[in-house]
C-alpha cells in the first residue's frame, strides 16, 4: 500500500511538473472532436450517428499521444534500473505505472467527454454510456500502451513504431466502446458490451503488466 | 557469498569476457579494472541481474540471483546514472527509494547530512551540480541496509572530501561484514582490495 501511494505520488508529481505534456493530449481530444461538427453538416441526425465513433477515436488517439514518454525518462535517468533490481516484482510496479498513466491521461478524458458530447446532440443515455465505456475502456488502453512503451523504450524515434504496435490491439476496445455508446443512444440495452469491456480490462490488468515487465527487462539489457 | 561462474558475454563481435569466475566473501572488496569499453559496467550490470550473460551464472548464497528472495534486498546498485528524478527534490527522490525498498521514512536523513546536503533537501535535483547528484545517489546507497554494494566508478565527480568520506564508509561497510564490487580506474590505497582485470589481453 505504501509502495502504491509512493509510486502514484511520484508519477503524479512528475506529470504535473510537465504540465504541457498532460494538457496537450486533452487539447487534442477537445480540438479534434469539436472540428468534426464544423467540417461536416450541422444536422442532428448526422452528428448523432457520427458522435460516438468520433469521440471514441479521438480519445484513443489522445491516449496514444501521451504514451511515448511513459518509460523513456525512467530508463534514461537510471530510475528504471533501481525499480528493476528492487525487492518488488517489476510487473506489480508496471501495473502501478499504468494506473498512474491512466489517472493523468485517461481520467481527464472521461471527465471532458460529456462536455464534448453536447456538440453531437447525444441524448442523455448515450452520454452516460460514453462516460461509462471510456471509464472501463481507457484503463485497458493504458495497459496495452504500457506494453508497447516498454518494448520501444530503448529505441529512439519510436513513436511511429509504438502506434503501429499498439493501435491494432486497441481496436476491440474502440469497437465495443463506440458501439455501446451508439446503441445506448437508440435506447437499447448495453450490458453485453459493457461486460465485455470489463472482461477485457480484467484480462489486461492481470496479464499485460507481466508483458510490460518483460519488455522493460529487454529494453534495459 | 557472491559467486560468479563461467560468465561469458559478447557484444556484437566483441567478446567482453569469457568464462569469468570470481567469488566475494564477507568483508571483501573486488575492484573491476580495465580500459574504457572493456566491459566493467556490463559486468556490474550482470551481477545486478540487469543484463543476462550468454553463459554462466551469478549465485548469492548458492542460489541463482534470479531465484533468490534475499538478493534484491541485499543488493544496492550505484550506477553511472544517478537514478534520480530531476524534477523532484532530493527529499522526494530519497523518500520514494525508501518506500520502494521498504525502509523507514527518513532513513536517508543521517546519510544526507553527513554528505553535506541536508540544507538542500528541498531543492529539485536538476539544480544540483553533478557532484551533488552523485552525493544524493550515495545517500540512497548509504542509508540502505544492503550487504552488497555494486558501484560503478563511485569516486567520479566527488571532491577530495567526498572521496575520503566514501573511502571511510567503504571501510566501515567491509569491517561490518559487507561486500563491495567496484568498477574503478585507480586502485584504492586505503583498502586491501583484490583486482579483476578485464580486456587485459588486448
Amino acid at each position: 500500500m505504501r509502495l502504491l501511494r509512493a509510486m502514484l505520488l511520484r508519477d503524479l508529481r512528475l506529470a504535473f511538473r510537465r504540465w504541457g505534456d498532460v494538457v496537450s493530449p486533452l487539447m487534442f481530444f477537445a480540438i479534434v472532436t469539436s472540428l468534426f461538427p464544423l467540417a461536416l453538416s450541422p444536422r442532428h441526425d448526422v452528428l448523432q450517428s457520427l458522435g460516438p465513433g468520433v469521440l471514441w477515436i479521438a480519445a484513443l488517439l489522445a491516449m496514444l499521444l501521451s504514451l511515448n514518454a511513459l518509460f523513456r525518462q525512467d530508463i534514461e535517468d537510471g530510475s528504471m534500473e533501481q525499480l528493476a533490481i528492487g525487492p518488488h516484482p517489476l510487473a506489480l510496479l508496471m501495473l502501478y505505472k499504468s494506473l498512474g498513466h491512466w489517472l493523468v491521461a485517461g481520467l481527464p478524458l472521461v471527465a471532458l467527454a460529456p462536455l464534448l458530447a453536447v456538440t453531437y446532440y447525444l441524448p442523455g443515455d448515450a452520454v452516460a454510456a460514453l462516460c461509462l465505456t471510456l471509464l472501463i475502456g481507457t484503463p485497458t488502453l493504458s495497459l496495452l500502451g504500457s506494453v508497447g512503451a516498454a518494448l520501444t523504450a530503448g529505441i529512439r524515434q519510436s513513436s511511429g513504431l509504438l502506434a503501429l504496435l499498439v493501435l491494432p490491439l486497441c481496436l476491440p476496445v474502440l469497437m465495443f466502446g463506440s458501439r455501446a455508446t451508439a446503441l445506448a443512444g437508440q435506447g437499447e440495452d448495453i450490458s453485453g458490451p459493457l461486460l465485455l469491456l470489463a472482461a477485457m480490462l480484467a484480462l489486461a490488468a492481470s496479464l499485460l503488466p507481466l508483458a510490460a515487465a518483460a519488455g522493460i527487462r529487454i529494453s534495459l539489457d | 557469498m557472491l559467486l560468479a561462474r563461467g560468465l561469458t558475454l559478447w557484444r556484437g563481435d566483441n567478446c567482453l569476457f569469457e568464462d569469468l569466475d570470481f567469488a566475494l566473501g564477507e568483508g571483501q572488496v573486488l575492484l573491476v579494472r580495465g580500459p574504457n569499453g572493456a566491459g566493467k559496467t556490463t559486468l556490474l550490470r550482470v551481477v545486478c541481474g540487469l543484463t543476462r550473460p550468454e553463459a554462466g551464472s551469478v549465485l548469492w548464497k548458492d542460489q541463482p540471483i534470479a531465484d533468490s528472495d534475499e538478493y534484491p534486498l541485499a543488493l544496492a546498485w550505484h550506477g553511472h546514472q544517478p537514478g534520480l528524478k530531476s524534477d523532484l527534490s532530493i527529499r522526494q527522490n530519497l523518500e520514494f527509494s525508501a518506500a520502494l525498498r521498504g525502509q523507514a521514512a527518513g532513513a536517508w536523513q543521517a546519510a544526507l547530512s553527513e554528505l553535506g546536503l541536508a540544507a538542500l533537501a528541498d531543492m529539485p535535483v536538476r539544480q544540483l551540480s553533478a557532484g551533488q547528484q552523485r552525493r544524493t545517489a550515495l545517500a540512497r546507497l548509504l542509508s540502505s541496509p544492503a550487504r552488497l554494494w555494486v558501484m560503478d566508478e563511485p569516486f567520479t565527480n566527488l571532491d577530495a572530501a567526498g572521496q575520503a568520506y566514501l573511502q571511510g564508509r567503504l571501510q566501515g561497510h567491509l569491517a561490518a561484514g559487507g561486500l563491495a564490487l567496484l568498477a574503478m580506474h585507480q586502485s584504492l590505497e586505503a583498502l586491501p582490495a583484490r583486482e579483476l582485470w578485464l580486456g587485459a589481453a588486448d
